[in-house]
């Protein structure tokens, strides 16, 4: 008796087999949307050095609908990165006291209340308040 | 205890006859308690002794009976039928060869297994006069979850990365070397770093987390692999940046 193993194809489908993997190509994904909105800001920035006018159209180019848009699809894209990893930080860095672990929530908690304070500090710093 | 008609759809494929699997169709009567390895063993027995696939315990403890059953990795013994409606789809564990209808080619994941030393390289040998090494509790349960992985290889069939690259070491191989590497009485932590912090080791996973989902024993090679990914760079940055630590 010969042996003849069959090896069989991999295709593209499997991002549709579970919804596990299409989450985590929708958290690939995201990458484009914040790798363009970085893209942006450098563009802003290559504006103000050109001096108010060119700053100014730059200001008045953001308040276009195609631009609104984008910021809302890279929010929402930038929010459930930010979110997904964060949940799977307790995996990353579990933390052992004595014989117990500390709870997944208590990690991932940490990394939410971080996030929310650094945010709060931007908008402070911005003069959102 | 009731009975019911199942139907299965079983991928076959003989390799002294067929050029390509096919799909064969059985309806069997079954009792409503029976897991998918009941019904494939009834098959057997009753329908059709051609039938090949790989089992042993019937428990969830060897590891042998990893398929596909509806397109999800599980162990046949751990899949029961009232968990399912219609026709149940049993295919051979995916991103491994077929040797012959469920039946795998296992080479590959053996190979890497041994490669990532899943065993205990104590940090200093000493004469069995000395007595046991031993460890606290705490030490255990730093490590003791990983020891639960009983090679099934429902996460190699989980694993995207695994099926795209088959060079990968894998989740479970990793997760044993972390095994290995977190037991306070081990010093072969080294050694297996030259597989698991390589290119092919760690460093392919792109954390899809599949791994984890699928594990019937509950081990979290994702976990593993995150924390040897973190380690590895800490030691690189050690090793560049701060020289003399390693002297």
């Amino acid at each position: 008796m010969s042996r003849k193993p069959y090896v069989r194809e991999i295709t593209s489908e499997w991002i549709f087999r579970h919804p596990r993997y299409l989450r985590y190509m929708v958290r690939e994904f995201s990458c484009l949307f914040i790798g363009a909105w970085t893209l942006l800001m450098v563009w802003g920035l290559k504006q103000l050095a050109q001096g108010p006018a060119a700053w100014a159209a730059f200001l008045e180019c953001l308040k276009s609908p195609a631009s609104v848009g984008f910021h809302v699809l890279a929010l929402a894209f930038a929010a459930y990165h930010s979110i997904t990893w964060f949940n799977l930080t307790p995996k990353a860095l579990p933390l052992q006291i004595g014989e117990e672990f500390v709870p997944d929530a208590a990690i991932a908690g940490a990394h939410f209340a971080v996030w929310a304070a650094l945010s709060l500090a931007v908008l402070y710093f911005a003069g959102a308040f | 205890m009731g009975e019911r008609l199942v139907e299965l759809e079983v991928l076959r494929y003989n390799p002294e006859t067929d050029s390509e699997p096919h799909f064969q169709r059985y309806a069997a009567t079954c009792r409503e308690e029976w897991v998918v390895l009941d019904a494939l063993n009834h098959i057997k027995e009753t329908l059709d002794p051609t039938l090949s696939y790989r089992w042993s315990c019937h428990m969830a403890v060897c590891g042998s009976c990893g398929m596909m059953v509806n397109g999800e990795p599980k162990l046949a013994c751990k899949a029961f039928l009232r968990n399912y409606e219609g026709a149940i789809r049993v295919e051979p564990l995916r991103h491994f060869p077929i040797e012959r209808d469920l039946v795998t080619v296992m080479d590959d994941f053996m190979a890497k297994l041994a490669r990532v030393k899943p065993y205990l390289i104590p940090r200093q040998e000493r004469p069995f006069s000395e007595g046991e090494y031993r460890q606290t509790p705490a030490e255990l349960k730093r490590f003791k979850q990983y020891s639960m992985c009983i090679n099934c290889m429902l996460c190699y069939a989980a694993c995207p990365e695994y099926g795209l690259i088959p060079n990968y070491i894998g989740p479970a191989a990793i997760a044993l070397a972390h095994r290995y590497n977190q037991d306070s009485r081990d010093g072969g932590r080294e050694q297996r770093q030259q597989e698991i912090a390589a290119t092919e080791g760690v460093w392919e996973c792109s954390f899809v987390g599949a791994c984890s989902e699928v594990c019937p024993e509950h081990v979290d090679p994702a976990g593993a692999i995150q924390q040897v990914k973190i380690k590895s760079t800490v030691d690189w940055y050690q090793a560049h940046l701060m020289p003399w630590l390693n002297k």
